[in-house]
């Protein structure tokens, strides 16, 4: 029996209270109608409205960027001077830019690239936090002590500055090497997943340390499981939950962060117009041309506040006290 | 306590030592070449350049480099900015009252903001009133500073006309107009900065709140007939508090990193912009020295928060 099983019928038991089955008459067969851990998360996760909403917006999100261009096939680089700076029209459904650049062609393009980020540098962040954690927790002793103080130490490392100037020190190396889009993609990623992992590594290894401890870890060893075994079948699954919140927290703070680089001119050039890029283009023309800034700005802010929601829905569903 | 307070002022140090370290090898391993406007400026003769590189020790290996740099940094001597050629420490000290001014009316204008919501809210849980500020609590961490103070321009600045959207710190005048002058033009960062944050604290003071109104000896500060003023105010918020005010101690150090974007988009000559603008004129010593204070300020308000936290909860004991 998995893990999983175990901690979705003792949740149940808890919400529901049927009487268990005496202790001893092993093995349970599954009922039907139990659920693993994800069908129970997912049960929980849709009585939470706005998390719901966030989702479907984000969906609609990304369906945009992913298809929205094939769809829209208007150039993101048709300069046209004639139709420069104009507002919102059926030409142009959200305006032109100082060069009358298509502004609607430009956010499809560019929000591909600022979800990207977002999801990229989560998924950096979330392994390299989980294997460090991870290996933090289950061999202790010398090795978990150093990886802690690792993870101090890059914690009290501040964030934003480190972050401008790697990425203004690396930029044309990377360039130089990865062509211009991939390179300042690639550094963009590294650096802020490489900054934004130690959180996860706590958490990871906080779990672990009380999760060893638990019987079905016992019972998995004392089965003779060998201690890659247990990790991964039985230890990790289980310390997936908080991860998981985490993570998608983290996609919203990945994407505010290449925003803030890019709106600072640090981030991503001119020809890759990610959100934070329009923006940073858009601010000193703001009397003439407001809707050039407010477009990919509410881009930036709905989806975060969809990821923001989505987590805030993730971390009621998978928190075992909470009775939904 | 004081036995507590010197092992951990001694674990800061190795903390300080390491963020050098980081910072000085990210640096070091940069292609860039803080002489490279002296080496295409065909004025500059080559032996004449190799001198300065010689004299500044930039030709010496990295732990040599690492090592003097540190030092000096301890001896209080910051080196001189390559771009505006003056000490560092003068430049820094020079911005630095703005940026303080700015960001701690706008921590102050948070809690401000977030104590009275977040309290209330928590007095009544899914309330209407609970459910308004929780949304806006969520509405203003999700909306970055850059486009709220991006908005904040345009509406008060451009479509009501009633700010200056341009930081200027050598307003001339004496008396009230100065000083009216100057408040008008610290309104829109520091609103911008300070909501963010009320946004970010009022969620926590809920849930501080929240955890200790449950409490036993809240029923009996009740049943024994003290006002509902006196059992929030003096029972609940006391206790609800100690959580919130090592938060508030963490945030600090993050509200300076936020500085840097609110006083971009205002043009406030603080702390922030002059790393930016650094940092885009390869100022190398600049650079080092504003994220090192960065550095010292997160590793002192985590030593802050500690002894707060032990100080405002007997519970925790120093060992």
């Amino acid at each position: 029996m998995t893990p999983n099983g175990t901690v979705s019928r003792l949740r149940e038991a808890s919400a529901t209270a049927p009487p268990e089955p005496v202790a001893g008459a092993l093995p349970l067969p599954r009922r039907r109608g139990d659920r693993t851990l994800w069908q129970e998360t997912w049960r929980r996760f849709r009585r939470h409205r706005l998390a719901i909403l966030g989702a479907f917006l984000l969906a609609v999100m990304v369906a945009a960027v992913v298809i929205g261009p094939f769809i829209y096939r208007v150039p993101i680089d048709e300069i046209d001077f004639k139709a420069k700076l104009k507002g919102p029209s059926w030409a142009h459904p959200l305006g032109t830019d100082d060069l009358g650049q298509d502004l609607l062609a430009r956010m499809l393009y560019g929000g591909r690239i600022s979800l990207a980020v977002g999801v990229v540098a989560m998924l950096i962040s979330i392994s390299v936090g989980t294997s460090i954690g991870a290996v933090s927790g289950q061999v202790a002793g010398w090795v978990d002590h150093a990886l802690m103080r690792v993870t101090d130490l890059f914690l009290s490392l501040p964030q934003l500055p480190l972050l401008l100037l790697i990425v203004y020190l690396f930029r044309d190396v990377l360039k130089r090497v990865f062509g211009p889009e991939a390179g300042i993609f690639i550094l963009i990623v590294v650096v802020i997943g490489g900054l934004r992992w130690m959180p996860v590594a706590r958490l990871v290894r906080a779990q672990f340390l009380s999760l060893r401890e638990k019987e079905f870890v016992e019972a998995a060893r004392g089965l003779g499981a060998p201690p890659l075994r247990q990790v991964i079948r039985h230890i990790l699954p289980n310390a997936l939950g908080p991860v998981v919140v985490a993570g998608t927290i983290d996609v919203a703070l990945a994407i505010i962060a290449e925003s803030s680089l890019s709106f600072l001119g640090l981030g991503f050039p001119p020809d890759i117009p990610t959100w934070g890029r329009i923006l940073f283009d858009a601010k000193d023309n703001l009397d003439f041309a407001p809707h050039w800034a407010i477009f990919p700005g509410t881009a930036i802010f709905l989806t975060v506040l969809s990821i923001n929601y989505i987590g805030d829905g993730l971390r009621d569903a998978l928190d075992p006290r909470k009775v939904l | 306590m004081s036995r507590y307070l010197v092992r951990r002022l001694l674990i800061a140090i190795p903390a300080l030592a390491g963020i050098s370290l980081v910072l000085f090898t990210v640096l070091a391993l940069a292609p860039g070449d803080p002489f490279e406007e002296l080496a295409t400026n065909p004025n500059v003769p080559p032996e004449v350049r190799a001198n300065l590189r010689h004299q500044f020790g930039l030709d010496d290996p990295i732990p040599v480099r690492y090592v003097r740099w540190f030092t000096s940094m301890l001896r209080g001597d910051w080196g001189f900015s390559f771009v505006s050629r003056v000490d560092v420490v003068t430049l820094i000290l020079q911005r630095l009252p703005t940026s303080l001014i700015v960001l701690g009316s706008a921590q102050v204008l948070g809690l401000l903001v977030a104590l009275p919501i977040g309290i209330y809210a928590a007095m009544r849980p899914y309330s209407i009133f609970d459910q308004i500020s929780t949304t806006f609590a969520f509405i203003g961490f999700s909306l970055p500073t850059f486009f709220t103070g991006l908005l904040f321009i345009l509406f008060f600045s451009i479509y009501l006309d009633w700010l200056p959207f341009i930081y200027r710190a050598d307003i001339g005048g004496t008396g009230w107009p100065w000083l009216w002058a100057h408040v008008k033009q610290a309104i829109m960062p520091i609103a911008v900065l300070g909501l963010f944050q009320g946004a970010t604290t009022t969620r926590f003071v809920r849930s501080a709140v929240l955890e200790v109104i449950r409490l036993d000896y809240i029923n009996t500060a009740r049943a024994k007939g003290l006002s509902e003023k006196v059992t929030i105010l003096k029972h609940v918020v006391r206790n609800a508090l100690i959580p919130v005010v090592t938060l508030v101690a963490l945030q600090i150090p993050g509200i300076f990193t936020g500085a840097v974007i609110t006083e971009q988009i205002f043009r406030v000559p603080g702390i922030g912009s002059l790393l930016i603008s650094s940092i885009l004129a390869n100022d190398t010593p600049v650079i080092m020295a504003i994220t090192f204070v960065f550095a010292c300020l997160v590793v002192l308000f985590n030593l802050v928060a500690d002894l707060l936290y032990g100080w405002l909860d007997p519970r925790i004991s120093y060992r």
